[in-house]
């Protein structure tokens, strides 16, 4: 599992450098936008991060409230905090980006709300894990995971409904059109190599939410030891 | 009292009962926690005075025409029933906390499923009677008319409560669970609400002025209602068992 | 007709085998607290069972965990030879720590909708089950301004009121003089006369001494001893200081 685990490591650095390169050196300047479009090629992969693991956390939590595994747990915590730390990333270098081509920092645009509603949903998830006490944290937070997945597409729904009815004068809009094809490189190599440093990751935390548990295990039984010496 | 009236213990049953019905036992629940809050008057009083609160101040904030009120009261008008809603959902749980009560549910073989459904349907009628009340009072202080059809606007607050109430009942009963309950349903609540929040207050708007049709926003939250009172069913079990 | 009393002697007997409850291994941990380290007893039925032990101990734990208010975190509980213990919870009772009772409502109102939990539908059972506690079922009053004393016959009566075959008491003498604990006692004794299996948790040893069958007692999350009716060395009271039982963390 080590040697895995440092492989993938190893693999990850790799394909973040070459990722780099790519989107810094390799992918044509933006015709118009000029280079504060490369800000895409990392706002695109965390976006995609952050909603995959979204969608882990509601199968880790569904798992959790059907069959009660510790490890379920432990990967619907650490995807979640891994899910909102890439989603925190994706509303940070959206306006950056906004910033230059729209002039505006922030608008009310349908994708840019629903990723702000999503984030939104799952700090309060973390929030409640924070918060509730004792051994019914993991049921308890995987009912609101699954709440919180099942909002996604009527958020979504609600937004883009809301935003056609009141129409922005400022929609940019059109990424996908017409990239060039290494624009394209520098986009699937990013996506890889944020792919594959989202499951690092999420395992690390996950291994530390189980050894978490695992100590405190060991603290009850140590108690115990104790009590016995004397 | 005298030794003698000590009498002889209740007979055991002859057989197992009929299982109780899952809805005659969400009546009976219904009834109790409307006699409840008929004696005591927590939830209603200190909903209704908010949510009083919330419209004077809101009419403060705002010094709108009547052109612009139609089109900012719907949004008042919910938040403001949003807030109140919040007072009196954290009222129903804490009510079964008092002496462990909660406790006594669990122990015995009524299904999950009744007791959240009574508490959502009692949730649903404070709601309602709150949004009778208050509804009068915006028109008074906005000079409201409806443009569109006023039975729309029924319709819509008919949904509109029970998406607020359903998953409102539910996070309640979450959040008592943890150390901050009462600050934590809003923290809950309020980001998987956004939906239904944006649909009803758009409904209402699209009412109010007639500019635009609000069937897709009733849809909308005929589909939140649909399947958030599912999963709340089926999910409220694991939480009211949680230890 | 002695071959009739045979059949029935032995179809008793048969029954008398299963045992009422069975703990196996029993854990239960608060996060770093371990409130039951491996609990393993089973219990014959028609008896009544004292445990004793300090604060902490995990005597109201381990109650709880049978009657599955609260998940072992490791072991199995069987209660009436049943694992899943909601199948069986129509034929047990439970008196907690606190009153388990609506303030708001009377006695009779309590009852009537406990016993609707029940699937009973049957208010003189109820007016008995107050009469049966030495309360008058016709009283008014809402259980709010009962004095302490009372609430906890009140509740015993709500335990009680759907005729359980097994009863847990969790302290269930605490503020109660002991005038009226005595007749609680011999409420229960004749219960378990009539088959009934019975816990009681308690500190007051010397209150269920005369109608105890075995006891138990529990020292830091373990069964360290069982005995047939309560010793004396276990009935020296503790101090009135310690006397409030120490709250599971929940």
């Amino acid at each position: 599992m080590k040697t895995l685990f440092r492989l993938l490591l190893a693999v990850t650095v790799l394909l973040l450098g070459y990722g780099f390169c790519q989107a810094m050196y390799i992918a044509p300047r933006e015709a118009t936008m000029g280079d504060v479009q490369r800000i895409f090629y990392y706002h695109l992969p965390s976006a995609w991060v952050a909603f995959l693991l979204f969608f882990v956390n509601f199968l880790a939590s569904a798992w959790y409230i059907v069959r009660r595994t510790d490890g379920a747990d432990a990967l619907a915590l650490a995807s979640a905090e891994v899910g909102v730390s890439f989603c925190t990333i994706v509303l940070i270098t959206g306006p950056i980006w906004a910033r230059p081509i729209w002039g505006i920092w922030w608008t009310w645009d349908a994708r840019l709300t629903s990723t702000l509603v999503l984030w939104l949903i799952y700090v309060s998830y973390l929030m409640l894990r924070h918060y509730a006490a004792g051994g019914q944290v993991p049921v308890l937070a995987a009912a609101l995971g699954i709440f919180g997945f099942l909002d996604v597409p009527i958020v979504y729904m609600a937004i883009r409904w809301f935003r056609t009815q009141h129409p922005q004068p400022v929609i940019g809009g059109g990424e996908g059109s017409g990239l060039d094809h290494r624009m394209w490189m520098a986009v699937l190599w990013n996506l890889l190599a944020f792919s594959l440093l989202a499951v690092l990751f999420v395992w690390t935390r996950y291994n530390q939410a189980l050894e978490e548990r695992a100590l405190e295990e060991a603290h009850a039984q140590a108690a115990l030891a104790e009590e016995e010496l004397r | 009292m005298s030794a003698s009236s000590v009498t002889q213990a209740p007979a055991r049953q002859s057989s197992a009962p009929a299982a109780p019905s899952v809805w005659s036992i969400a009546w009976r629940t219904l009834k109790k926690d409307l006699r409840l809050e008929w004696r005591s008057k927590d939830a209603i009083n200190s909903m209704l005075f908010f949510a009083l609160l919330v419209v004077v101040i809101f009419s403060f904030g705002f010094d709108p025409t009547a052109e612009e009120s139609r089109r900012i009261a719907g949004g008042l008008l919910w938040v403001a029933i949003l807030f109140a809603t919040v007072v009196a959902l954290n009222q129903t749980w804490t009510r079964e906390l008092r002496n462990q009560v909660l406790d006594a549910y669990r122990l015995s073989p009524a299904p999950p499923q009744s007791l959240f459904i009574a508490k959502t349907v009692g949730n649903f009628i404070f709601v309602g009677i709150l949004e009778v009340l208050m509804v009068p009072l915006f028109v008074v202080f906005y000079n409201l008319r409806s443009v569109g059809p006023w039975w729309q606007l029924l319709v819509v607050a008919v949904l509109a409560t029970w998406a607020l109430v359903v998953n409102g009942t539910f996070f309640a009963a979450l959040s008592i669970r943890t150390r901050s309950r009462e600050i934590m349903l809003p923290l809950i609540l309020f980001p998987i609400s956004i939906p239904a929040l944006l649909a009803m207050v758009d409904a209402t708007t699209s009412i109010l002025t007639g500019d635009n049709s609000p069937v897709f926003w009733m849809r909308l939250l005929a589909v939140y209602d649909l399947v958030f009172t599912t999963i709340s069913l089926l999910l409220f079990e694991p939480v009211l068992n949680a230890e | 007709m002695t071959d009739k009393r045979a059949t029935l002697h032995s179809l008793v007997n048969a029954n008398a085998q299963q045992a009422a409850v069975a703990v196996h291994n029993v854990v239960r941990n608060f996060g770093r607290f371990a409130a039951l380290r491996g609990v393993s007893a089973e219990f014959a039925p028609g008896k009544l069972y004292v445990l004793l032990g300090e604060n902490g101990a995990g005597k109201s734990t381990l109650l709880r965990v049978i009657a599955g208010l609260l998940a072992p975190t490791r072991g199995t509980v069987e209660v009436l030879g049943s694992a899943n213990i909601r199948s069986v919870a129509h034929r047990f009772g439970y008196m907690g720590h606190a009153p388990l009772l609506y303030d708001e409502l009377s006695a009779l109102e309590n009852l009537e909708y406990f016993a609707a939990l029940y699937g009973i539908e049957d208010r003189e059972r109820c007016r008995q089950a107050i009469r049966t506690v030495g309360l008058d079922p016709s009283l008014e009053r809402r259980v709010g301004q009962y004095s302490q004393g009372m609430r906890q016959r009140i509740s015993l009566a709500r335990a009680i009121v759907h005729g359980p075959e097994l009863l847990f008491l969790d302290e269930p003498f605490s503020n109660v003089d002991l005038r009226s604990a005595r007749q609680m006692t011999e409420l229960l004794a004749r219960m378990r006369d009539a088959g009934t299996t019975i816990f009681v948790v308690t500190h007051q040893a010397a209150l269920m001494e005369p109608v105890a069958d075995e006891c138990l007692v529990l020292d830091a999350g373990r069964l360290i001893a069982r005995e047939q009716g309560i010793p004396a060395r276990l009935l020296t009271p503790y101090p009135a200081a310690e006397r409030e039982e120490m709250e599971a963390p929940r």
